[in-house]
């Protein structure tokens, strides 16, 4: 029916092109972060993910990232699951966490063009430079990470998303990527944003402030928390305080 | 390649430009085998009868001193989770950073063994068949050392831990590179100490990276 194979392999491609979770379970620990979270994100798309503090937003980043591994569930990339495949998944999203990996003893350049010559780009340090010009950085390129300010900082971490263009890494997990940033670069971050999406590469994102994102989706996951059985948190609660309690800290 | 030479650049880098760990392990060794004499006394016989034991020892203990940071920086700054996310993989990452480790600890360790040799009064001829044997052992204890460090990572006093953990490990290769200097010193042939040294380094270098990579992933969890 198929002679070529093609009409199976991409039948469900438009409909499940680009990421997709169904069912997933989150464990941190003990706790039972959330359940039953799904959603779809088609190419260009960009999630934008709400919830109270400790609902799980960085959990769900760390679960895309491969970073840690869901309980329970499914997540794929273009209808394959990401565990068939992690190493292609690694290459093609970039994970930018509530650390900025900045060393304090390479200078911002130096510190740009390691992650881009991880990526095995060519020329890492030109394109390191390229990439700071885009979020503005360029006066202290030769400046060490230790005399950088908070936001610089970050600015140097969002700048590792400015290295490659959307076809070669097209899913972007970013949490919280406005805090310690001013309103300029704000509105830079969303141009980049803009910019991605428009290539057709997608974004999930963590935030609490507002960012100008058109046409994205809102996940609010703390929709998805389990509130656990009373009986249990309070047997948890006490196993974790006993030792605790007894613990001398220096 | 590439990937894996430009890592193993940065921590080079990293490891020249805060300079103080390399130069401490140095120092810490030097200083370790210079209190021997004091505590012993000035016996030359004694002292060239201990001298292997003490620089072995020293040198074990000098590399563990600075075993403890040798993912925590990175793990700390978020460093580690883009590495683990780069293309290379986690067990490369591991094997630039345990290279790199031998080549800012354990590589000056060798250099400065002829000189703390001399002050022991090991005899000349014991010269080449120390550095041999501390070529062979350093990198050993990089590499042992290395899975224990990952292992103690993101663990609350880590730095106490992680000799615990390592040192009955590094017993192994100890004795037999004792046993190599001091057979080759009564005349004996060191080949089959130096054998299973290789042997105990050749399962290291293929086993360790492998190991540390999990307790990465783990303690990345």
């Amino acid at each position: 029916m198929f002679p070529d194979g093609s009409g199976i392999s991409a039948a469900p491609a438009p409909a499940s092109a680009g990421l997709a979770a169904r069912d997933l379970v989150c464990l941190r620990g003990p706790r039972l972060v959330f359940a039953g979270l799904h959603f779809h994100l088609p190419p260009g798309g960009a999630l934008v993910l709400v919830g109270h503090n400790g609902s799980g937003k960085s959990s769900l980043l760390r679960l895309l990232a491969g970073l840690s591994r869901p309980f329970s569930g499914l997540l794929s990339w273009d209808g394959v699951p990401l565990a068939d495949d992690p190493d292609a998944h690694r290459i093609r999203l970039r994970y930018v966490g509530h650390q900025d990996a900045v060393k304090p003893a390479l200078t911002a350049v130096e510190n740009l063009s390691v992650w881009a010559g991880l990526d095995g780009l060519p020329d890492p340090e030109p394109r390191a430079r390229g990439a700071l010009a885009a979020v503005d950085l360029s006066h202290v390129a030769d400046l060490p990470g230790r005399y950088l300010s908070a936001g610089q900082k970050k600015r140097v971490n969002l700048a590792r998303l400015a290295l490659v263009p959307a076809v070669a890494a097209p899913l972007w997990l970013l949490d919280e990527p406005a805090t310690a940033l001013d309103r300029d670069s704000v509105a830079r971050l969303a141009l980049l944003i803009a910019r991605h999406r428009a290539e057709g590469g997608m974004v999930v994102l963590s935030t609490h402030s507002a960012l100008d994102l058109p046409g994205a989706q809102t996940l609010d996951v703390s929709r998805f928390s389990v509130v656990a059985d009373e009986d249990e948190t309070d047997g948890l609660d006490e196993d974790e305080g006993a030792p605790g309690a007894g613990d001398v800290t220096p | 390649m590439t990937r894996w030479l430009r890592l193993l650049r940065r921590e080079l880098r990293l490891a020249l430009r805060q300079g103080a760990d390399a130069a401490m392990a140095v120092l810490f060794f030097v200083l370790c085998v210079v209190m021997f004499p004091f505590g012993i006394g000035p016996e030359p016989n004694v002292l060239a009868r201990i001298a292997p034991g003490v620089i072995l020892v020293a040198a074990l203990l000098a590399s563990l001193l600075s075993l403890d940071r040798l993912f925590q920086a990175d793990y700390e700054d978020g460093s580690l989770e883009l590495l683990s996310l780069s293309p290379l993989g986690l067990e490369a990452v591991a094997a630039a950073k345990l290279v790199a480790h031998w080549l800012v600890t354990g590589l000056p360790l060798i250099l400065a063994a002829p000189l703390l040799a001399l002050f022991l009064n090991l005899p000349a001829d014991g010269f080449p068949i120390l550095l041999l044997t501390l070529a062979l052992t350093t990198p050993l204890l990089s590499l042992i050392g290395g899975v224990g460090s990952a292992l103690t990572l993101g663990a609350r006093r880590g730095g106490v831990l992680l000799p615990l953990l390592v040192m009955p490990l590094y017993v192994p290769a100890l004795i037999f590179a004792a046993a190599a200097i001091d057979s080759a010193l009564m005349g004996h042939s060191a080949r089959p100490h130096l054998l299973l040294l290789g042997g105990l380094l050749a399962g290291a270098a293929t086993l360790a990276p492998l190991g540390t990579a999990a307790a990465l992933r783990a303690a990345l969890d």
